[in-house]
Formats: C-alpha cells, sequence, structure tokens
C-alpha cells in the first residue's frame, strides 16, 4: 500500500479526467435535480429562484430542507441554522482533504472547494488516500458535473412542472420528505445512529409544541449532536476518513 | 426576522444560503490549518447532520395526511432493501398517488 501523495496540482487535463469519471454518476444527480424543480414549484418559488438556488447553493439535501420554510415570510434564523446543520458534514469532509488540498495556493483551495459535495469528495479522497493520484481535477472536474447535472435537472424539473396543474394527484407532493428520508438512510449502517435520531424526533416534537415557530429544526439537531458525544465512538480510526 | 418572499426576499434568502454553504465547504479546510477537528467534534457534527433531517422530517411525517406518511414508510422500506435513492423516492412518489387514487 503506498502513502497518500505529497503534493497536488489542478489543470485543466486533470480536471477533464474528473468530468469524464463522473459523467454517468451525474445522471443520477440530474434525477435529483429534475426531482427538486419540481418540488420548488410546488412550494410557491419561482423557476428561476429555483435554478438560481441550485446553481448558487448546490446542495440537495438543504435545499429540500429550505422548501418546507418557504411561506409568505422566510424565517432568516432559522434558514441558516438549517441550512449550517444539514451542511456541516462538509466541515469534516473539507477536514479530511486538508493534508491534500494545503499543496495548493490558496486561491486554487479556496476555488476547488467551491465544488465540494458528497459524491466527488468520495471519489477524490480515495483516490487519495490510496495514494493514487495528487490530481485535485478529480475533485473539481467531478464536482462541475454534478453541479452541471444539478443544474440542467432543476431547470428540467421546472419546465416539467409548469405543466402540472395538480401534483399531489401524481404524489409530486411527497417527494421532499422522501428525498430527505432516502437522504437520512444513506450514510453507513449502524444501530447506534438510533440514539441520536429519536432524541432528534422527541425534542422536535416537543420543540413544535412549546417552542416559538421555526425553533424545531435548531433544536432537533443540536440536540441529537449532544446526544451523538455520548455515543461510543468507532474503535479504529482508519486515517482522516470521515 | 424574517424576510418576505419578495423577489427581492427570496433571492437575499439564496444568496444567504450559498453563502452559509460555502462556509461550510471551505470551514473544514479553513479550520484545520489552526484548528483540527477532533474525534469528539467530529461525532457531533457526524449525528447532528442525521439528526437535522430527522427533525425535518418529523414535522412532515405527523402534520402530513395517510398518503405522505405511507410515501415515507415505502420510502424507507425500500432504501433499507435496497440503498438506492432514486428507486425509494421512486416508491414513495407512486405510493402516494395510488393511496390519493381510492
Amino acid at each position: 500500500m503506498s502513502s497518500p501523495p505529497s503534493s497536488a496540482r489542478l489543470d485543466r487535463a486533470g480536471t477533464l479526467t474528473g468530468l469524464k469519471r463522473m459523467a454517468p454518476i451525474s445522471l443520477f444527480t440530474m434525477a435529483f435535480g429534475l426531482a427538486f424543480g419540481v418540488a420548488a414549484l410546488h412550494r410557491g418559488l419561482s423557476g428561476l429562484e429555483a435554478v438560481m438556488m441550485s446553481g448558487l447553493v448546490f446542495a440537495g439535501p438543504a435545499q429540500f430542507a429550505v422548501l418546507e420554510m418557504w411561506g409568505p415570510q422566510i424565517p432568516l434564523v432559522a434558514l441558516i441554522a438549517t441550512t449550517f446543520a444539514i451542511n456541516a458534514r462538509h466541515l469534516v469532509m473539507g477536514a479530511a482533504i486538508y493534508p491534500w488540498l494545503r499543496h495548493l495556493p490558496p486561491r486554487q483551495r479556496y476555488l476547488s472547494l467551491t465544488l465540494l459535495s458528497d459524491s466527488n469528495w468520495a471519489m477524490a479522497a480515495t483516490d487519495y488516500q490510496r495514494g493514487d493520484t495528487d490530481n485535485v481535477g478529480m475533485l473539481v472536474g467531478a464536482g462541475l458535473a454534478l453541479w452541471l447535472a444539478w443544474l440542467i435537472g432543476t431547470l428540467l424539473g421546472v419546465v416539467f412542472s409548469s405543466g402540472i396543474s395538480e401534483p399531489e394527484r401524481f404524489g409530486l407532493d411527497v417527494i421532499m420528505s422522501c428525498f430527505l428520508m432516502a437522504m437520512l438512510m444513506t450514510g453507513k449502517r449502524d444501530l447506534w445512529v438510533l440514539l441520536p435520531w429519536s432524541v432528534a424526533a422527541l425534542s422536535t416534537l416537543a420543540a413544535l409544541t412549546w417552542l416559538p415557530a421555526n425553533t424545531h429544526v435548531i433544536v432537533g439537531a443540536l440536540a441529537g449532536g449532544a446526544v451523538g458525544l455520548l455515543v461510543p465512538g468507532k474503535p479504529h480510526r482508519k486515517g482522516v476518513s470521515a | 426576522m424574517t424576510l418576505p418572499v419578495s423577489p427581492a426576499g427570496a433571492l437575499a434568502a439564496i444568496v444567504i444560503m450559498a453563502l452559509v454553504t460555502y462556509l461550510t465547504r471551505a470551514g473544514g479546510v479553513l479550520m484545520m490549518s489552526w484548528v483540527p477537528i477532533g474525534p469528539r467534534m467530529e461525532r457531533f457534527i457526524n449525528a447532528m447532520s442525521g439528526s437535522v433531517l430527522v427533525a425535518v422530517i418529523t414535522p412532515m411525517a405527523v402534520r402530513g395526511d395517510d398518503a405522505a406518511r405511507l410515501a415515507l414508510v415505502a420510502t424507507l422500506g425500500v432504501m433499507l432493501a435496497t440503498r438506492k435513492p432514486l428507486p425509494s423516492i421512486g416508491a414513495g412518489v407512486v405510493t402516494a398517488a395510488l393511496w390519493r387514487l381510492w
């Protein structure tokens, strides 16, 4: 087994390699983008707003989750807290590839990170930890493929959705909750997660009943996170893998 | 504090989301240059990222109609069986549509 490369490069050829490798997988992302476009229009976003959100935010779970808050008034604190809590996993992902990215000039490093998301991180981090490549273009190119697919998918969803007058009849209103449920079940299967999750569900319900509106997501997320501290950690921490 | 869903309010909400999201993308790398993320912090973040989804889904399950609840169960079931998100979401949508057909 070789050790991780102690250098990093970012160039056009390497980026193209990453783009090509992620292209087939990004078709799935396009389908999720389509689902988001449909759900966003159903929740009252304009087509332009939905596409802009996908282009600028580029984070599926957070985008689906905030749709729930899209009412006549958007609660600002809840919006920020929910976005942060759902995307906080990026912090762990970024930390894991820090030893690699630190070899890049800061500008390239922080530009590359605009495209950090789950699939391209998993692909690039695996390559890096195997010592396979110093090519950060794997992260950037694959991220670009995902971003394009997410954007095009959203656009397709917006076009598709504007032709449907009763989304409920086709079950399209449940896309949002089903997407979030699927994302919840994607991670590693470990029965211990049931403990923080149950506490999160119960505190969310308690907050819904007794606390001011829009506090329930923050309360649930923090309560679940706090319980996560009590759950025994992994016996072996292998390198920096998250 | 709230933002009105005027075009400007919605745009502001989107830009704020984009900034917060970028902060999380760059934050891990940025933080590691001075304070490394230790195992405890990592456990907190990992538990929190699942819990926040639970916190968003719970009210949908509690306040939704039977079709919405059944859709969640269908998604959960297919996800446990196959681990494939797209078929799972599809199962949820079809379940809701079929239930409402009745």
